[in-house]
């Protein structure tokens, strides 16, 4: 699939040079072009873990489909995940162009050795998380995402442009979906404040560990791969959702989040990152399931996926779809 | 079982892969958005259309087999390119047209 030909150590310091000239003009690599082979594998983790986090993110939100409150909700619902398998595919097919098979993601999801965001691993416990999940974590993402809008590899940059544009509804929903339990009863008031107080900081681990504990940060930031650093991306996010938080009357719960007059920007307390290390090894409450489910839909589907193989492989496409461009009149 | 075990050989060589382009509207030129796999040109129309038209992103779209596709090197150091550079007098600039010229 890589099209890059066997090459000499002189060439390929030519070959090297010309890359990161690339990489400074700020102009993009496309992927038939030469590339080191650490930029490579570390665009495979990257975008791999963004795929697998689209994917495995339709299950905590999938589960209330069936009990959304209204058609209403449940329309907007069902629309949103079948965004995140819509993300999820314009990923992998980012992914794919650097030369790995999309039998082999799949595979190396449900193996372990591809990891997907951590947050996922938290479940979804009431209806009110299907609008803190929207808010804090699609909102997170989003901090994450524009910024990838400007990543140096072609492929990933214009998914991500893709991406953004869409992510936006999901963050309003669930903002929508807060603002109209909050002016509902005290119960439903109070299912917004225990959700909010489970996902927060989940959603601060959802950057990724400290600047100074992230040893893929600097090389990743020199290839244009990553825009900002996690500490950075963090900081916007804070800054963003507290007065979001005071607009909607929920209480973030961190005692440490104070506005910092002199740097412009709110102090914050650190999440637990021993729980983060622990849920990314596998020991968060909901690993197992994910994987599981996600390996049970993907050995159910086989028979299907064989059976369009070998039905494309009997017959050739004929009727409505699949005609020629410029077709004929003879051929109406 | 010797069925179910060539099912999963067929499983096993994955549907080929599609590029997918969209004409966003009327007198509009079909645009690359992204590729996926299909198992037929049918599938890959439909799937083009959850895929990549989920909110009327366009009014037509194509589904080209990715090994039908022959291209050109990315690489701007292209010799292919490179004729192109010194024509200087194919661009409308290269010719000096007194100011006092209208509608030119």
């Amino acid at each position: 699939m890589t099209a890059t030909p066997e090459v000499s150590p002189g060439a390929e310091q030519d070959l090297l040079d010309h890359f990161e000239a690339t990489i400074s003009r700020n102009d993009r690599i496309e992927p038939r072009d030469w590339m080191p082979e650490k930029y490579r594998g570390t665009l495979v983790r990257q975008i791999a873990q963004h795929a697998h986090s689209e994917i495995i993110g339709m299950q905590p939100e999938g589960n209330w489909i069936t009990r959304a409150p209204s058609l209403r909700r449940k329309a907007i619902l069902l629309a949103k995940v079948q965004d995140e398998a819509g993300h999820g595919l314009y990923l992998y097919s980012a992914c794919e162009t650097l030369g790995v098979s999309r039998r082999q993601l799949t595979d190396r999801l449900i193996n372990g050795t591809q990891k997907y965001s951590s947050i996922f691993n938290y479940p979804a416990l009431s209806y009110a998380d299907v609008g803190t999940i929207g808010w804090l974590v699609d909102g997170a993402a989003i901090c994450n995402q524009v910024p990838l809008c400007r990543t140096s590899y072609g492929p990933y940059g214009r998914a991500m442009i893709r991406i953004c544009k869409e992510e936006s509804f999901h963050q309003r929903q669930g903002y929508e979906l807060l603002m109209t339990m909050m002016s509902g009863t005290d119960e439903q008031r109070a299912m917004v404040a225990e959700s909010v107080d489970r996902f927060w900081w989940p959603s601060l681990m959802m950057f990724g560990p400290p600047d100074d504990e992230s040893p893929n940060t600097r090389q990743s930031m020199a290839w244009g791969i990553k825009r900002d650093t996690n500490d950075e991306l963090r900081q916007k996010f804070v800054d963003m959702t507290v007065p979001q938080a005071e607009a909607l009357g929920v209480t973030l719960p961190d005692p440490d989040l104070h506005w910092n007059e002199e740097r412009g920007q709110y102090d914050f307390g650190q999440p637990d990152w021993a729980e983060f290390h622990a849920v990314v090894k596998g020991s968060g409450p909901c690993n197992a399931e994910r994987i599981a489910h996600r390996r049970r839909a993907d050995d159910e589907g086989a028979w299907v996926r064989a059976a369009a193989t070998a039905f494309a492989r009997r017959s050739q496409t004929s009727g409505q779809l699949g005609r020629p461009i410029s077709g004929k009149e003879s051929d109406r | 079982m010797s069925e179910q075990h060539g099912a999963e050989d067929a499983v096993q060589a994955e549907w080929p892969l599609y590029e997918i382009f969209v004409r966003g509207k009327r007198g509009l030129n079909h645009v690359h958005v992204g590729s996926l796999h299909a198992a037929d040109d049918e599938m890959a129309l439909r799937h083009a259309r959850d895929v990549y038209t989920r909110r009327n992103e366009g009014v037509s779209i194509w589904a080209v087999r990715a090994n039908a596709i022959a291209a050109s090197s990315p690489d701007e150091k292209d010799p292919l390119f490179a004729p192109a550079a010194d024509k200087v007098y194919r661009h409308p600039t290269f010719y000096k047209i007194p100011d006092n010229v209208p509608h030119m």
